[in-house]
Order: C-alpha cells, then sequence, then structure tokens
C-alpha cells in the first residue's frame, strides 16, 4: 500500500486548509450545535493533525478535501455514538439507531448542505446584535478559518483583543440561544445588508491598512471577495446587492497591487500607474456589474460599483468622464452623507472647473475645521483648490499643514512641489 | 550505497496549536524536503508514529501509558535514506523543516550484517 511520492514535490491549493476548516466548522456546528462551537473546533483541529502526521510522511491523497471531510465525518460519528450509549433497549434497536444516525450525519456532509451550513454560519457571525467588531473577528476564525494570530495581525490588532471578542461573542450567541440558520422574508433582507457590511468592512480593512503586511491584506481582500461570491451562488444570497458589492470588489481589487507605494503609503488614483491595473478582476468586475442591474434595487454598492467602473473604463486620469461621475456621487451622496464622500464630490466639480462650488462644497462639510487639522487628504485638497482659485494665503497654511499631517514621503514631495509652485 | 535511518523528535503537532494556514505552511516544507530528496534518488519511504504508546521497562517489567517522554523529545517520525556516508547523510538531514519549532534529527546508519 506504501506510495513514494513522486520526483517533484507535491503541491496542496492556497489555504486549502483555511476553506476547508470553514467548510468543516460550519457543517459540524450544525450537527452539534452553536453552543458547542468549542467541541466543534478542537475536533477540526484533530482532523488536520491527522492529516499533517500522514500526509507528511505518504502521498497526499487525489481529493484532500474530500479526505478531510471523511475523517471530520468518522470524528463525528464517533462522539455522537459515545453520546449515544443507552443501556435500557435492545441489541437490535441499538443497531438500527446507531446506522440511523449514521445516515443522517451523511447528508449532512453532502456539497449541497455544507454550503448551506456556511451560510448559516455567516448569518450567524453576522448577527446583528453583536458588535461589528465582535462579527468580523468572530467571521475570520470561525467562517474563515483563520488563526488569533492571524486575525491579530490582519486587523493590527493584540492576539488578547482578537481573543476577548471572539469570547464576547459566542457567548453572547449561548447566552441569548441565538439559532444557527438562514433567516427568512424580511429578516432575510435586514441580515443580509449586516452580511454586506461585514464583508465589505472585511475586504476595506485589508484593502485600506498600510499598518499589516502586504501578504496578510491581501489575504482579507481575498477572503471577503471568496465569502461573497460563495453567497452570491447560493439561492438566498443571490441577489442585485450582493453582485453589486462583488463588482466592487473586483474593480477595487484591480489596483490593489499599484496603489501602495514603495514606501508603503497609498498613491492616489491621478497617480496610479494604470497599466499595473489587473485586467481580468476588471472583467470580472464588469461581468458581476451586469447580473447586479436585475430588478429595481439600487444599493450603495451599485452606485459605488459604478463609480469603481467608470474609473477603470477611461484610459488615463485625463480622459475620466467627470459629468457622469458626478452624477453617481450625487446618488451616493444622499445614500451616504458622509465628509469624505463630500470631498470626492468637491474635487469633481473641480475637475469641471467649478472651484468656488467646489471650495463651498468642502466648507461646508459637518466639522471641517477638525478634519482639516486632523486628516491630511482635507487640508491637501483644499489648499490646492484655494492655489488653483488664488488665494495664495490660505492654500500655503492649508498645504503646510497637510505637509505635516502626513507620513508618506511622497505625499510630502508632492506636497513641496505644490509649495513651491505658489507665487 | 548505504542506507541510513532519520530519526524525528520534537514537539507534537497538537502541542504546536497551529492554525490551520500554518498547519498547511508546516506541511508544504516536507513535501518540498520529500521532494528534494527523491529528485536525488535517496528517499527511501518512511512513517509517522501514533502520539499514544506504552513502555514496558524494570528488572520486575512494568507497562506505562506513553507519552513517554518530554515534549520536544517525542519521537515522531522515520525516514529511510540512502547515502554514501555518514557525512552525507547528516549534509541530507540539514533539510529537516522542523528545527524552528525545536525539532531533532538523529541520524544513523542502519546495521547489515551478512547472514552466511
Amino acid at each position: 500500500m506504501k506510495q513514494l511520492p513522486g520526483e517533484s514535490s507535491q503541491q496542496l491549493v492556497d489555504h486549502l486548509f483555511r476553506h476547508e476548516a470553514g467548510k468543516m466548522i460550519a457543517v459540524l456546528t450544525r450537527i452539534f450545535g452553536i453552543h458547542n462551537l468549542e467541541l466543534v473546533e478542537d475536533t477540526v483541529q484533530e482532523t488536520f493533525l491527522k492529516a499533517l502526521q500522514v500526509w507528511k510522511y505518504r502521498q497526499v491523497p487525489d481529493n484532500p478535501s474530500a479526505w478531510l471531510m471523511q475523517v471530520a465525518r468518522n470524528q463525528t460519528i464517533d462522539l455522537i455514538r459515545r453520546q449515544q450509549k443507552m443501556s435500557g433497549i435492545s441489541e437490535e434497536l441499538a443497531i438500527r439507531l446507531r446506522s440511523d444516525t449514521e445516515h443522517t450525519i451523511e447528508e449532512f456532509f453532502l456539497d449541497t448542505e455544507i454550503a448551506d451550513s456556511q451560510l448559516r454560519m455567516i448569518f450567524t457571525c453576522c448577527h446583528p446584535a453583536l458588535n461589528p467588531e465582535d462579527q468580523v473577528a468572530l467571521t475570520l476564525k470561525t467562517v474563515s478559518g483563520f488563526g488569533v494570530t492571524e486575525i491579530a495581525k490582519a486587523l493590527v490588532s493584540t492576539e488578547t483583543t482578537i481573543q476577548k471578542r471572539i469570547y464576547r461573542a459566542k457567548e453572547y450567541i449561548k447566552k441569548h440561544s441565538i439559532r444557527f440558520e438562514i433567516p427568512v422574508g424580511v429578516a432575510l433582507q435586514d441580515r443580509l445588508s449586516t452580511v454586506y457590511t461585514v464583508l465589505y468592512l472585511l475586504f476595506n480593512e485589508g484593502y485600506n491598512s498600510v499598518k499589516a503586511d502586504e501578504l496578510i491584506r491581501h489575504d482579507l481582500c481575498a477572503e471577503a471577495m471568496r465569502l461573497c461570491k460563495l453567497l452570491s451562488e447560493h439561492a438566498v444570497g443571490s441577489h442585485p446587492s450582493t453582485y453589486a458589492l462583488l463588482s466592487l470588489m473586483c474593480f477595487q481589487a484591480s489596483r490593489f497591487d499599484s496603489r501602495i507605494g514603495e514606501d508603503n503609503t497609498i498613491i492616489l488614483l491621478q497617480q496610479q500607474d494604470r497599466s499595473k491595473w489587473d485586467q481580468e478582476l476588471i472583467r470580472m468586475g464588469y461581468h458581476f456589474l451586469n447580473r447586479s442591474s436585475d430588478g429595481n434595487q439600487l444599493s450603495v454598492y451599485h452606485i459605488e460599483s459604478a463609480i469603481a467602473a467608470e474609473h477603470c473604463l477611461s484610459p488615463d486620469f485625463d480622459s475620466t468622464n467627470w459629468k457622469s461621475l458626478l452624477y453617481l456621487y450625487d446618488c451616493l451622496l444622499e445614500r451616504k452623507p458622509i465628509p469624505i464622500v463630500r470631498l470626492n464630490r468637491a474635487i469633481l466639480l473641480a475637475q469641471l472647473d467649478d472651484l468656488p462650488a467646489a471650495i463651498d462644497a468642502i466648507v461646508d462639510i459637518e466639522d471641517i475645521d477638525d478634519l482639516l487639522q486632523h486628516h491630511y487628504i482635507y487640508s491637501a485638497v483644499l489648499g490646492d483648490l484655494y492655489g488653483r482659485a488664488g488665494n495664495v494665503a490660505e492654500a500655503r497654511r492649508l498645504l503646510e499643514m497637510a505637509y505635516r499631517l502626513t507620513a508618506s514621503l511622497a505625499e510630502k514631495k508632492l506636497l513641496r512641489e505644490k509649495l513651491n509652485a505658489l507665487p | 550505497m548505504k542506507d541510513f535511518m532519520f530519526i524525528f523528535r520534537g514537539p507534537s503537532p497538537e502541542d504546536l496549536n497551529m492554525t490551520p494556514e500554518q498547519s498547511q505552511a508546516s506541511m508544504q516544507k516536507w513535501f518540498d524536503w520529500i521532494g528534494q530528496l527523491s529528485a536525488k534518488g535517496v528517499y527511501g519511504g518512511g512513517d509517522p508514529l501514533m502520539r499514544q504508546g506504552k513502555t514496558i521497562q524494570g528488572k520486575k517489567p512494568v507497562v506505562t501509558d506513553g507519552p513517554f517522554a518530554e515534549g520536544k523529545e517525542l519521537l515522531g517520525g522515520y525516514f529511510i535514506i540512502k547515502a554514501e556516508s555518514l557525512e552525507k547523510a547528516t549534509e541530507l538531514a540539514f533539510g529537516f523543516p522542523d528545527f524552528d519549532t525545536q525539532g531533532s534529527v538523529e541520524i544513523r546508519e542502519i546495521m547489515k550484517i551478512p547472514m552466511q
């Protein structure tokens, strides 16, 4: 029976264990109940240990996923048998009960049921009663198979904090007997919108954090996209908004490599090398954006995705269709009246040569003084606009403020050039 | 060519408490090492050992339950490797992937006694 590995070394699919962990945890939770999550996690851990020991020395099985699931299933059946020992029944009944149990357990391991369980897990982790930060940590742990160390790294936090969040979420679920199920009707719509928020948060943690290292940031974005795709492939999650969010993530991710400079700082759209944008992801973005146009739902994700698509469409910064973007930003502002949307909309007005309106739009942002003093992007943009409008004193004051606020060398250089260009 | 046994010791994987991603990374290192040894045509197979075991010892033999060694002394498995000399075999053992996690390799020649 002993097979020797071939001449070249064997490879497992990237993140196979992580993804299989998520699947196994979901299936086993459906069998043992969400209140037994610890038992479930231990059982999954044991499955991996077995794989680790056996595969290291032998050939990896042809279908590693199926192998892992088989081991998990056998362990499950063993555990249940141990709990089922009854003394007051005949041997015949005991045998029949045992075979019934095995048959039922088998069904939980069917592919369609695995997907169903994973969805239940996503919906449970995104229960609206949990804090957003707990939702994210618990999702990464139980749905995505991340370890506490990896979550801490990805979210630029400490292991203790992450452990606390996960513990708090699990305790809440236990104490309030949160059901491990897919909500129906209106509740499903509500829950889906929480799921979108969590997935988008997950994606943005990876996309926007310059503090975490490249690899883990990439993992986070990829994971958010994987879960969103999983959601879209299931009847309950196959909604226009799901596709809109997925397409938005594709468009954003296409710029992943071009948006971080050598000094690990964000490169703005204007300065990005567009030849580095991932065309395959852009193609997928359009594909999902098309699918998102069924029905008459228009979510924030639809608008944001359309904005991202507009940028991907234009060959260079100057050919951007500002008019069309301005319309999209007006729509976005209605649903998401937050400072950064207002700022971006003001930049569009400036691109359309309406400097006074652009400046007014920024000055009118709520708490703008505070924003100018603490976030370099506001002072940099407003300072630049004042410069173009000929208000040299204000331009100098704000650009110098931005210069002090930013840690990015590239940005400092850019701001210095703008300051020097002032009359 | 002589046959050597690489004997691996170290903490059991369950004591290392690895995340799925770390487990996969650790396994990939083993695949790569075995791949290299196989490419050189020196890999003669190997097996892991179960953690559970028993020991019998004493003049009046007494059976004790395993694991009987300190965590990092635990015998985890072995490889059979072909090499010209103990020195060459030792060089090959430097590829062992678990030095970082307190693992060790013992390299021993398998004694062949002519039976005629």
